[in-house]
């Protein structure tokens, strides 16, 4: 039974935690004494119906406001997969949580609300998942309910979203008519919705393929620590302890260690102390090699006929993440990318992107949750993919050198 | 819903269907080397319950087959169970880790602090004085701690790499944004950051993941036979340490343990699972949540565990 990690993305008013709540009612996830605190907070709360919002809602501000402010995580199993639900606000003003939420994401949910159909922020959402390279979108369309289950209110809105999701890039789109607080659709498929033949959610979310996103071509491997014990009987060990990023590593592989360029061949790969014969994406193993070379921690091992690009110079999609101060041109920045940190600054605001049109507009300066296309300047040479291609060694994150903060996410061109 | 032990337990071979504890295992090594990796002097937390059991258990993975780069730290609040106290001695002189251990104790006596007192009195939110005294003393940057997400709401809120001020203090609306699995451990002097490796792990993968890897557990998991106050429906310890209260009912069961804290605020569960495979199939079907059936300490308010991490626990 293998895991998946999946977003939900829509706003105050879609009921998104009502959906996740009815996930995890309707697949036996919710325990008495959870169910009996939902009961009682939700007595104190207007209509006094039974709210499963509030078991997303952890924070004392967020139950005062009964808005998601920040990332929850919600865990849940069938007997066919783990879920791990990423459930970030669908404000504008919290596109940096979604964001945040997206990075980690195999699949997104959109809710739309059927009532209003594709609106600014199914866009935004649509972009955002798009532009994180998240490999499958599920449209739920909520609410069909409010409006008498129609047919015909379902492919319309199906229609403009199908519209809409050709200007990106996504990969896997499924769409669905469902009713988070009815229960239509979701584990169930909807007696009231006897024309809908597709799939419910959660049959999606049990079997959508997620070994098959993954690289299995490019060999990276970002060295984290150097294993040395310096015992007696260990005296010449060094391991290079890491994940595999993407691709396979097998022993006798030739390899090539960056930014040195350096070659060498792996003479084994351990896990927990153990030999093992090959190491496969995601997999945190420890890599030996036959040359005793100079590797230290943000150094690369990598497939010797499968480089990825080493440069100085760098063009990312930027979301920008701090609320105090803005991105400028000139500004300098540290660059975190795998295991590497570099100092960076800001070379060029390309362009910035109206999340919500998706119009192209110039820019001085990006402030909260603006997107745009940057390029950087680094002070060493960074061994990258673009994201597109390898989420792992396409990603990395800008943090302030001065207060530490992570203010900036960066997808690589 | 559940999961069945025969699925957990096997080292899948096949490419094709990842096992979820693998997936779990993985990243749990990929957090430990990050915060070796990222800092100059971090420790991990050790209280001889299941949690940061597994955690050692990750961290001889993560370094093998070196030592664990760090030493063990606990914070004791002297109303600890003695099966619990033995097993962390046990375990640190079995695999030559460097064991740490400060006192709430010592910390009461040298500060004047005022322990609560009647019914239910705790010496759990004491700790936190402590666990920040042991932080300065030995001026750890990163604590490595055993929360999961699925325990509790706040939790569920918290970061990987979850920054704390130079109070220790946890400030919920202004957590660093976590993307990728690009974890952020810059800090000033002074400050520090907890890290939780298992924050993706449910309760039940720590017990199917106790059972794949053959780890022993203090006795104090499994069924036996032992003294205890019943209290407000909840079976607890008889030990001095917990006031005693004229409504108290003092009963012989059959009882384990499901989480390992402080006497004075963890309640034990009548049961006859005595092996791992048996405390799995009950928790499988049990209907109240880890925290729910034997915690106190959350069930003061609905904000309890919010308010605790704001002042510096873990």
């Amino acid at each position: 039974m293998d895991l998946l990690r999946f977003i939900t993305a829509g706003s105050v008013d879609d009921g998104k935690s009502t959906l996740i709540g009815r996930l995890l009612y309707d697949t036996k996830n919710i325990l008495a004494d959870q169910m009996e605190a939902i009961e009682r907070a939700s007595k104190t709360r207007n209509s006094g119906e039974i709210d499963l919002a509030l078991l997303t809602d952890g924070l004392r501000s967020e139950r005062e406001q009964g808005i998601t402010i920040d990332v929850a995580y919600k865990y849940f199993q069938t007997p066919n997969r783990k879920f791990i639900s990423i459930d970030a606000p669908g404000h504008i003003q919290y596109t940096r949580n979604m964001v945040t939420g997206a990075s980690n994401a195999d699949l997104a949910i959109i809710l739309v609300d059927a009532r209003h159909g594709v609106v600014e922020q199914t866009r935004r959402h649509s972009l955002i998942a798009s532009m994180l390279g998240i490999p499958h979108v599920i449209v739920a369309i909520n609410k069909m309910d409010l409006v008498g289950n129609s047919q015909d209110a379902f492919l319309e809105i199906a229609k403009s979203y199908t519209e809409l999701a050709e200007k990106l890039s996504i990969k896997d789109l499924t769409i669905i008519p469902v009713s988070a607080l009815n229960g239509d659709n979701i584990v169930e498929r909807s007696p009231n919705m006897g024309w809908y033949t597709g799939e419910t959610l959660l049959s999606v979310l049990e079997t959508v393929n997620v070994l098959k996103d993954q690289n299995q071509e490019d060999g990276r491997f970002a060295v984290q620590y150097v294993i040395r014990p310096q015992t007696e009987e260990l005296h010449d060990y060094r391991g290079y302890a890491g994940r595999v990023q993407s691709g396979t590593f097998k022993k006798g592989d030739l390899v090539k260690v960056l930014p040195s360029e350096q070659e060498s061949k792996i003479a084994k790969i351990e896990f927990g102390g153990n030999e093992i014969e090959e190491a496969s994406v995601l997999e945190s193993v420890t890599i030996l090699l036959e040359d005793d070379i100079d590797i230290s921690r943000g150094d690369s091992i990598v497939s010797l006929t499968n480089s990825p690009i080493v440069s100085q110079d760098i063009e990312a999609l930027v979301c920008w993440m701090d609320d105090r101060k803005t991105l400028k041109p000139g500004n300098k920045y540290v660059l975190q990318h795998g295991t590497a940190r570099s100092r960076c600054s800001v070379r060029d605001i390309e362009y910035q992107i109206d999340i919500n049109s998706y119009e192209k507009l110039d820019s001085e300066s990006l402030k909260l949750n603006d997107v745009a296309r940057i390029v950087l300047r680094t002070a060493q040479p960074i061994a990258y993919d673009p994201y597109q291609k390898n989420r792992a060694n396409g990603a990395a994150i800008l943090i302030d050198e001065t207060s530490n903060v992570t203010v900036g996410a960066c997808m690589i061109e | 819903m559940s999961i069945s032990v025969k699925e957990a337990s096997g080292i899948t071979t096949d490419r094709s269907a990842p096992d979820y504890l693998d997936q779990l295992e993985a990243e749990a090594i990929y957090i430990m080397r990050e915060v070796a990796g990222q800092f100059e002097r971090p420790a991990l937390l050790f209280s001889g319950g299941k949690d940061s059991i597994t955690l050692v258990h990750l961290a001889q993975k993560a370094f093998a087959p070196g030592k664990i780069p760090f030493p063990l730290v606990h914070v004791d609040t002297g109303h600890n169970f003695i099966e619990a106290i033995e097993y962390r001695d046990e375990l640190a002189e079995k695999i030559g880790a460097k064991l740490v251990v400060r006192y709430v104790e010592d910390t009461i006596k040298a500060k004047g602090l005022k322990e609560q007192t009647g019914k239910n009195a705790s010496r759990n939110w004491l700790q936190t004085f402590t666990l920040l005294d042991t932080i300065e003393e030995f001026e750890f940057d990163a604590c490595i701690g055993g929360a999961r997400r699925d325990e509790e709401k706040a939790r569920a809120k918290e970061r990987i790499f979850s920054f704390r001020d130079e109070f220790g203090q946890w400030d919920p609306k202004r957590q660093r944004p976590e993307l990728w699995n690009l974890f952020n451990g810059r800090i000033q002097k002074g400050e520090n950051v907890r890290v939780f490796p298992i924050s993706n792990w449910t309760e039940l993968d720590v017990w199917a993941y106790l059972k794949r890897e053959g780890i022993t557990l203090p006795s104090i998991y499994f069924s036996h036979e032992r003294e205890l106050i019943l209290r407000d429906g909840k079976l607890l310890n008889n030990t001095p340490v917990i006031e005693a209260d004229p409504e108290d009912r003092i009963v012989t069961r059959q009882v384990r343990f499901r989480t390992v804290g402080d006497m004075t605020c963890t309640a034990a569960v009548e049961s006859s699972a005595a092996t791992l495979d048996e405390v799995i199939a009950e928790i499988t079907i049990s209907r109240i949540s880890e925290r729910g059936e034997t915690r106190i300490d959350d069930q003061q308010t609905e904000a309890a565990m919010e308010d605790r991490k704001k002042g510096g626990y873990f």
